[in-house]
């Protein structure tokens, strides 16, 4: 068995910590003696739907992400291709924006995404406040509980009813401040503005992505348990932490 | 003198009084937050009257020491500098310096002025200070909840430098997006760089430095890299590449966290010193300082003095004795600089590490930044790493997965017993490094003041 990660424009989107979440993925499939390799896919580069099992992308600057609009309408048919046959897909942030139909910037020119998941991210204007700050909220999958993070956009971005959102916000202000929404989940493919980063903190989201990603090629896994206390210390910190400073 | 003007400052020395009186804070910024209530205009009105200008120093890394070794230049070449010494680089802080060098006549009494600005205070500063020169370090990714992007910052300090008169900006020719907010500016510039492919590194330490030619979008190419993405570099598509340095460092010798021996060379003149202040990085801070001390026309010889005689200010590069350990403290801010600690830790393992991480404003309230740091440097030493820090759970999740053994690990949230664990750990004289965020470092000043360390040993 083994888990093969493709990192969609690691060096154009990396923005804070996102290399926690393929650290985690290569920490936890790695205890069950799952191996993972991490494939990095550039701009230029192709990508094969059928060589992944989990593609993810980071957030990104704007500039970077004027960039990856671009080269992603030439892989965007691949990655339908993949969604379509069951490969996972997360987008964080940046990641997460284009993975919906489009993006909005502050200024310039609207950047097409690709339309996996029913969302559409509007960014205010350069004047408009970013949604900054820890986040809480209940996740809407079965048996994965409270995700923590912190969020930190300025796009504000809203679901279509193609999309369900992966949780309902206690604390902060997830998809756009208003609803009360945070993250898109569309089949097998999540977006999240949670960074922190998302996976170590939250276990139980982490062994959903990695289960879900077997799936395809080896069925129904299951991963024995593992020794949390780190993971879920870091959780109660955060959880922790995110009170103190909302009450 | 406007009676405006005279409350303002004799609010502000009450001020400062009552808070040294109480032994509240050194009174470095609530002093000039009355004044500026009081009399907005405050910084420039007294700014204007220091008779040699203005130094501005800014960046995400180094400003404090850097600032700190100007200051010095300056006195050593017999001028006397009015210098916001203790970091507090918001306008209230830069106030708060002005205000404590006036006399109630509202005289100041100062020939230079040597302020740190706060990167995100640069533009609003700049038009009130209209500095003389101005020194721009290194833009590296920090506190994303504070300051916004990178480039977002580079932009406006773009800006900002366009509306000037005149000033000379000695910068970072090392850092691109530093050179690219100083291309083609119309004022005169002064690059600074290092010449030394003996302290390189092959490649860029993470994809997170990567930085990209704004002309062409595509990364530049690397034939050395100093500092995170601080290097020689070039993009290959149009042929840009690093400014050639007016003032640059070569045969470098880094002593472990001791210090460091540089040449620093300049157009007709240069000198070899030995800098009290460990890595590459206090390198470029001295080379800043230089730079910035030859705009002004100070002479070699008070550079040199001022470089030698340097005392760190706390939580930069600090040494004290407690317990029978040596103590030693470097401020860990954000990714780049944690990563530079930890280059010189690689090379000089300490007895024992402490690292402290805060969540508070002034540390940056997300800790993602923890994962962009290169923990794995750690694997093979020191002994026990010790976490601490209002999110000690998030760093010690950080070392498991960067290998450290859960052996090696010890968390404990509260940092005075973090500290007495950490010193359990060391042999008689040997060296506890501590990292701490900038709240963290702080609260440990506190608690070896009240341990009776060294107390007011430190003016910052």
């Amino acid at each position: 068995m083994e888990l093969r990660v493709a990192h969609l424009y690691p060096d154009l989107l990396n923005l804070y910590g996102d290399r926690g979440n393929l650290l985690c993925l290569r920490w936890r499939a790695g205890r069950r003696g799952i191996p993972v390799r991490i494939t990095p896919i550039r701009l230029g580069e192709p990508l094969d739907p059928e060589a992944h099992d989990l593609i993810f992308l980071g957030g990104g600057e704007d500039r970077q992400q004027a960039l990856v609009s671009r080269d992603l309408q030439h892989k965007a048919g691949a990655l339908h291709r993949a969604a379509a046959r069951g490969v996972v897909i997360l987008g964080v942030c940046g990641g997460y924006q284009l993975l919906g139909h489009a993006y909005r910037p502050a200024e310039g020119e609207v950047l097409p995404g690709v339309g996996l998941l029913d969302a559409v991210t509007e960014h205010p204007g350069p004047q408009a406040a970013r949604l900054v700050g820890d986040v809480v909220a209940e996740c809407a999958l079965p048996g994965i509980g409270t995700l923590v993070g912190y969020e930190n956009h300025g796009g504000r971005t809203r679901l279509g009813p193609g999309a369900r959102p992966l949780a309902r916000v206690v604390v902060g202000f997830g998809n756009n401040g208003q609803d009360r929404t945070e993250g898109a989940v569309c089949g097998t493919v999540f977006g999240t503005y949670l960074h922190g980063p998302v996976l170590p903190k939250n276990p139980r989201f982490a062994d959903h992505l990695i289960r879900l990603s077997l799936r395809r090629r080896y069925g129904e896994v299951t991963l024995a348990p593992l020794d949390d206390r780190f993971e879920e210390a870091a959780h109660r910190t955060a959880l922790l932490r995110a009170r103190v400073r909302n009450r | 003198m406007s009676v405006r003007l005279r409350f303002a400052i004799l609010l502000a020395k009450s001020a400062a009084r009552v808070s040294r009186g109480l032994r509240v804070g050194g009174g470095t910024t609530l002093p000039g937050r009355l004044a500026r209530r009081v009399y907005p205009e405050i910084v420039g009105t007294l700014a204007s009257q220091l008779p040699r200008g203005t130094v501005v120093v800014s960046g995400t890394n180094g400003k404090t020491t850097t600032a700190r070794l100007v200051a010095e230049m300056v006195k050593a070449a017999g001028l006397r500098a009015v210098h916001n010494r203790a970091g507090a680089n918001l306008p209230a802080g830069i106030a708060s310096a002005l205000v404590e060098a006036t006399d109630l006549r509202g005289r100041v009494r100062g020939d230079l002025g040597v302020f740190e600005v706060d990167e995100a205070a640069f533009s609003l500063l700049l038009p009130v200070l209209r500095p003389r020169v101005v020194v721009l370090l290194n833009l590296f990714r920090d506190q994303l909840d504070r300051y916004g992007e990178v480039e977002a910052v580079a932009h406006r300090w773009r800006a900002a430098l366009q509306g000037l008169p005149e000033a000379i900006v000695c910068f970072n020719a090392d850092d691109p997006q530093v050179a690219e907010v100083a291309r083609d500016l119309p004022l005169s510039t002064v690059p600074f760089g290092v010449e030394d492919r003996g302290c390189g590194l092959e490649a860029l330490e993470d994809a997170a430095d990567v930085r990209y030619c704004y002309r062409c979008g595509i990364p530049y190419t690397y034939e050395v890299v100093y500092l995170s993405h601080a290097g020689r570099y070039r993009c290959e598509r149009c042929g840009l590449r690093r400014p050639d340095p007016t003032v640059h460092a070569e045969a470098i010798r880094v002593d472990g966290t001791r210090g460091a021996e540089a040449n620093l060379v300049w157009p007709g003149g240069g000198l070899r010193v030995r800098i009290p202040l460990p890595g590459l990085y206090n390198v470029y801070n001295a080379l800043a300082a230089t730079a910035a001390a030859l705009s002004l026309g100070i002479p070699g010889g008070a550079i040199e003095r001022a470089l030698e005689g340097f005392r760190p200010a706390f939580g930069r590069a600090e040494r004290l004795r407690w317990r029978g350990v040596e103590l030693e403290i470097l401020l860990a801010k954000n990714p780049a600089g944690l990563n530079a600690l930890l280059r010189v830790v690689d090379r000089h393992p300490p007895a024992a590490l402490l690292v402290a991480i805060h969540d508070q404003t002034a540390d940056g309230r997300d800790v993602s930044w923890l994962w962009d740091v290169d923990f794995e440097r750690l694997q093979d030493l020191p002994k026990r790493i010790v976490a601490s820090g209002l999110r000690a759970a998030d760093l010690a999740l950080r070392l498991r997965y960067a290998g450290i053994p859960e052996e090696r690990l010890l968390v404990e949230p509260d940092l005075a017993r973090a500290l007495r664990a950490a010193a359990q750990d060391v042999p008689e004289g040997g060296t506890l490094l501590v990292l701490p965020t900038y709240t963290a470092m702080l609260e440990l000043r506190r608690i070896l003041q009240r341990e009776g360390v060294a107390s007011g040993f430190w003016e910052a």
